[in-house]
């Protein structure tokens, strides 16, 4: 089980949109990313992402765990989010 | 009150006297007439709406400033200004060495000292960076070809080779930097600086310091669209506090006076900021200060005129400018006007 922080500087829009204050970035995130990306900014672990997305999407555990994980390493490499 | 502004060149690679000017009519406690001074009959700002209220030619810098003082002296017979802002790197140290003939006229000025303008010099800025603790990339001067072998025992390519004054030219190996050299030095004389390529995001901070080492405002902003010149064509504020300390820092060091501009790479692999540049004069991008909260050239003014200014700190971060080209359409009356009698009234253009 997994749980991440997201930097407390992070400006996110309901639209998806990041804003990196301290570095000027920005980052557009799909409608599902935004929705993934907000429940973890509200400090949902992964097992609990993982059951409301698919319950919610038309797609099984096994791939959105790969899709997730692919999902978490990007947010990780861009230091949007901290592991734990 | 009148101000005379220089470095109306609105061009692809702008000065900034029309983003200077823009801040000093947003003031709501300066009623600025500006006196635009233009080096050359086509420069944009003598002929935008709403920017200069007359317009003069000057001669160049390279006139000599027996020359300068000269036409600023008949220019100020006519016009009475009562400050005078200078901002182009190429004339500072000829406005300098005229500033107290200018200010027996009456015109006042908040120039960069001698010092401040030797030590942020693009051949000494490694000494005084390394002096106070400020991340740069190494760099050596070479005055003749044969120091170019150098490079290879002392930097891995690419490489920056830079002008003593201006341009920079990127070296992927000992031709290219030969190549570059010859360039820069038939064009600005030697030394050539041979410079550490670091790779990374480009941050620059706008500054205005009073000269006793407070930093009266700065405003940092991430270059988020870079034309082919290297110049910013838009870009946002950011807050990082770190490199607004490190600023401070410098400014602190160098008792910096007067406006400036500080250009970082972040490393991308390190996040580590390296000062690469202090440019010794507000940036053509001056006016993303103003639109965050910052306005610098109106506050350069008050220092100018001697009023006491408290330090900005806050600004609006996530500001963004986005700078744009349009054709302005004139005619041949109001080009001759300025081409003929080297003066222009603007108070009749329409925005």
């Amino acid at each position: 089980m997994a749980k991440f922080s997201v930097p407390s500087n992070l400006a996110v829009s309901e639209s998806g949109f990041l804003f990196v204050p301290s570095s000027g970035e920005t980052f557009t995130l799909n409608e599902i990313g935004s929705e993934i990306f907000m429940m973890l900014k509200k400090g949902s672990e992964d097992k609990e992402i993982f059951e409301t997305v698919v319950d919610s999407y038309d797609i099984d555990l096994y791939t959105f765990e790969k899709d997730f994980s692919d999902f978490i390493t990007q947010l990780k490499n861009h230091k949007l989010i901290k592991e734990l | 009150m009148k101000i005379a502004v220089t470095g109306i060149n609105n061009v692809d690679s702008p000065g900034p006297g029309v983003p200077v000017i823009r801040g000093l009519k947003d003031s709501e406690s300066i009623n600025a007439e500006i006196i635009g001074l233009s080096y050359d009959t086509l420069e944009p700002g003598g002929y935008m709406p709403g920017i200069t209220d007359k317009v003069y030619l000057i001669p160049y810098p390279s006139g000599g400033i027996e020359n300068t003082f000269e036409r600023i002296s008949f220019i100020h017979s006519k016009e009475k200004f009562n400050v005078l802002i200078p901002t182009l790197d190429s004339e500072l140290y000829g406005f300098l060495k005229l500033t107290d003939r200018l200010s027996s006229l009456g015109i006042k000025t908040f120039l960069p000292t001698f010092d401040n303008l030797n030590l942020r010099a693009k051949d000494k800025l490694f000494d005084f960076c390394t002096a106070n603790n400020i991340k740069v990339p190494k760099n050596i001067l070479v005055s003749g070809t044969n120091d170019l072998h150098r490079i290879s025992s002392e930097f891995e390519y690419p490489v920056v080779v830079k002008g003593i004054f201006y341009d920079a030219y990127i070296a992927n190996n000992l031709e290219e930097v030969q190549s570059a050299f010859k360039k820069l030095a038939s064009r600005w004389g030697l030394p050539i600086i041979i410079q550490e390529f670091i790779k990374g995001d480009e941050y620059n901070v706008v500054a205005l310091g009073d000269g006793s080492g407070e930093t009266i405002a700065a405003v940092p902003m991430k270059k988020t669209y870079i034309t082919d010149k290297g110049k910013a064509w838009a870009g946002i504020t950011i807050d990082d506090e770190y490199l607004l300390n490190l600023v401070r820092h410098a400014v602190e060091r160098l008792k910096w006076k007067s406006g400036a501009e500080f250009e970082f790479i972040k490393d991308g692999e390190t996040n580590q900021y390296y000062l690469v540049e202090i440019n010794p004069r507000l940036p053509a991008w001056v006016y993303l200060a103003v639109g965050a909260g910052q306005n610098i050239p109106e506050a350069l003014l008050k220092l100018a005129i001697g009023e006491k200014i408290k330090p900005m700190t806050e600004y609006k971060t996530g500001t963004i400018f986005i700078r744009y080209s349009w054709d302005l359409i004139t005619d041949i009356k109001t080009f001759e006007s300025l081409a003929v009698k080297g003066e222009k009234d603007n108070k009749s253009l329409k925005n």
